[in-house]
């Protein structure tokens, strides 16, 4: 069953009225009673998303607004922690005030086992549009070999 | 845009799901969310903070038509190389939506967007005659 629901305009008391408020309680409602995501979730940030290809392993997350100064990223036997703090930024204008604050900051550490062999000397990462990408080079036994079939005679 | 000062505390961040939208609102193939966003006044300003990573400035859509503001990122194809296997998902990713009701009168033509680390700054500079006047009360 698919319930849409038309919202209705007010008058909003603030100068920003939202007007998918409605869907997205909505929205949350349907969340609640189906876990259709598959989504795993570690309960620590970044949430972190794990790809391998032939020669490497990345290690993605959406970390929008933290520079990548204030990235530590780190290798330690086959675990690999990511650390680091977003800030809070603090408005030059004095007497500003807030129609919204859903923004979250604060400082964060992850560590993940890596499932595959990795050469810890051949872990690169690159930050950008926010999303913070660290490519893990696979140990030469851990690569796929393609095995020739010797035809008999 | 001006440099910002930045303040460092021992808070930690804590997990939140993505808010994705379903429904209506969605026309476009793929998952669309919700960014999350901060939205502060001064007298002569309203600013935007909306948090959009993997968006470039190409997939970038802001428009104000009449007093609905709506802000409207895709995000760019190659996040993820296409040979690549997923080992472990934790987080999806797709287009970010969103709609906001402006009551304030905007000097349209004054109007700055700009795109960094991810996070989208929309200053939105308030008309003249909407701007805040100090009231002279008079004793008599």
């Amino acid at each position: 069953m698919i319930l849409r629901s038309v919202p209705t305009f007010q008058s909003w008391p603030l100068a920003f009225g939202e007007l998918d408020e409605m869907r997205r309680g909505m929205a949350r409602l349907f969340d609640s009673l189906v876990e259709s995501s598959g989504l795993q979730m570690a309960g620590v940030y970044p949430a972190l998303n794990l790809t391998e290809d032939a020669e490497s392993v990345h290690v993605r997350a959406e970390l929008p607004g933290v520079k990548a100064d204030d990235l530590v990223i780190t290798m330690e036997n086959d675990t690999l922690t990511i650390a680091g703090e977003r800030e809070m930024p603090v408005e030059d204008d004095d007497g500003v005030s807030y129609h919204r604050r859903e923004r979250e900051w604060g400082k964060f550490r992850r560590s993940l086992a890596i499932p595959v062999h990795v050469d810890p000397d051949h872990v690169e990462a690159r930050y950008r549009d926010g999303i913070l990408t660290v490519t893990l080079a696979k140990s030469p036994h851990a690569r796929p070999k393609q095995i020739a079939v010797q035809a008999e005679a | 845009m001006t440099a910002k000062t930045m303040e460092r505390t021992g808070k930690e961040l804590e997990p939140r799901a993505k808010q994705e939208l379903t429904g209506a609102e969605t026309t476009r193939p793929g998952r669309t969310y919700s960014p999350t966003v901060d939205i502060f006044e001064s007298d002569d300003a309203i600013t935007v903070l909306a948090d959009m990573p993997g968006v470039r400035v190409d997939g970038l859509s802001i428009d104000l038509h009449e007093d609905v503001l709506t802000i409207d990122g895709r995000v760019a194809n190659d996040l993820e190389g296409k040979d690549e296997r997923v080992l472990m998902r934790e987080y999806e990713t797709g287009g970010y939506h969103r709609e906001f009701r402006v009551t304030n009168l905007i000097d349209r033509e004054k109007i700055d967007a700009s795109l960094r680390d991810g996070v989208l700054r929309l200053r939105l500079p308030k008309a003249e005659a909407a701007r805040p006047r100090r009231i002279e009360v008079r004793s008599r």
